[in-house]
């Protein structure tokens, strides 16, 4: 019994299949708002958010932080955060079902955990701060964008693989 | 006609609870195919696991193809369909740090907060970096604005910027994806193995 749930653990779907549902939800959801999947905009919300209520004013004074903010509404309370909190719920089922919940941080054996978060926490700011400069990440630019062929969006997909690519060399401790 | 809120076929009271439905199942295809697991994910950029190059992929090409159907069918509007802008410079530039980030990092926006949802604690912090990313980009907007607001050229697609008949776009960009996935197998059986 235990030898069948460690196995199910690492069972995935087919990649295909991941893939095909994944293009359906996009289309349905292009189809139902007229928008695409997005993911990046939940955690700008959320830094609005906190600096807005530690420093309302430096927030409103901020040509970034104004943009977003509202007096009618919170910024927490756009389409992306609502998605957002559905994706946490939908993994969290996925990974109920299959029993992958547990606290762990995931590592390579040749790296320290130490070494994994400070990676982590690194490559989180780059993340944070690229998706700000192209207006989206993986799922709101590149992939939303190339579901209606947006000269942007596929150019944020080139950009992101191809710097993964090069940059993969001196990355390669942490993986391989 | 899609799209259906802003057309008023189904009321924007709608939009929230729609938006969990989505993200539910968003969450729960990408934790299903392994997009919590940040190993699984490098293994693109090593050539040990393509998951991400055939999800990835295969998810473009089915809403692109989908979306020029349904658009030819009548179903709905392609040209109300919110198109993402094009900065070129922006997108250029915000997609190389975006890269060096991912292969840093071993996650992407989305796939991280699949990772947070399973209790992966590296996750947790690489959502903690993005928003101090969000933050120094804030912070320093008046650095980045150039960038962010320049170079903008509309709402376009490929079909403004290069004039391609997207029929026939979409049928190369097909071809080009089962290309990528059978190298993909070609490479993953001569990459050693790697477990995870």
């Amino acid at each position: 019994m235990k030898k069948n749930k460690q196995n199910k653990r690492h069972v995935y779907w087919n990649p295909y299949f991941g893939g095909f549902l994944l293009g359906i939800l996009i289309l349905f959801t292009f189809y139902i708002t007229g928008r695409g999947l997005g993911a990046s905009g939940a955690m700008k919300s959320g830094v609005v958010t906190i600096v807005d209520t530690v420093a309302p004013t430096h927030a409103e004074n901020s040509a970034y932080y104004s943009k977003f903010i509202n007096d009618d509404k919170s910024p927490m309370n756009t389409w992306l955060v609502f998605e957002a909190l559905g994706v946490l719920i939908g993994a969290f089922i996925s990974g109920g079902l299959t029993g992958r919940i547990s606290w762990r941080v995931q590592h390579s054996p040749k790296i320290t955990s130490k070494r994994r978060l400070a990676f982590a926490l690194g490559g989180g700011i780059l993340f944070g701060l690229g998706a700000q400069i192209a207006r989206g990440c993986t799922s709101g630019a590149a992939l939303s964008g190339m579901a209606v062929l947006s000269t942007g969006g596929f150019i944020t997909m080139l950009a992101i693989f191809g710097s993964a690519y090069a940059f993969a060399y001196f990355f390669r401790k942490n993986w391989i | 006609m899609g799209p259906l809120i802003p057309n008023g076929v189904i009321p924007a009271e709608w939009d929230s609870i729609i938006a969990i439905l989505i993200g539910i199942v968003f969450g729960f295809v990408l934790e299903a195919s392994g997009f919590s697991s940040s190993r699984k994910l490098a293994g693109v950029f090593y050539g040990y696991d393509f998951a991400v190059l055939k999800v990835f992929f295969t998810a473009a090409l089915v809403s692109l193809i989908g979306m020029y159907y349904m658009d030819y069918l009548g179903y709905v509007d392609i040209t109300q369909m919110y198109v993402h802008p094009t900065y070129l410079w922006g997108a250029i530039i915000g997609g190389v740090i975006m890269g060096a980030g991912f292969v840093a990092g071993g996650f992407c926006p989305g796939t991280s907060l699949c990772a947070v949802a399973i209790g992966k604690i590296d996750a947790i912090v690489y959502v903690v970096g993005i928003m101090i990313g969000v933050f120094i980009f804030s912070e320093l907007y008046f650095l980045f604005q150039p960038i962010y607001e320049g170079s903008f050229m509309g709402n376009i697609t490929l079909v403004d910027s290069f004039g391609v008949n997207p029929y026939w776009f979409i049928f190369l960009f097909t071809i080009v994806g089962i290309i990528l996935f059978a190298i993909s197998d070609k490479v993953r059986t001569k990459v050693k193995k790697i477990f995870y």
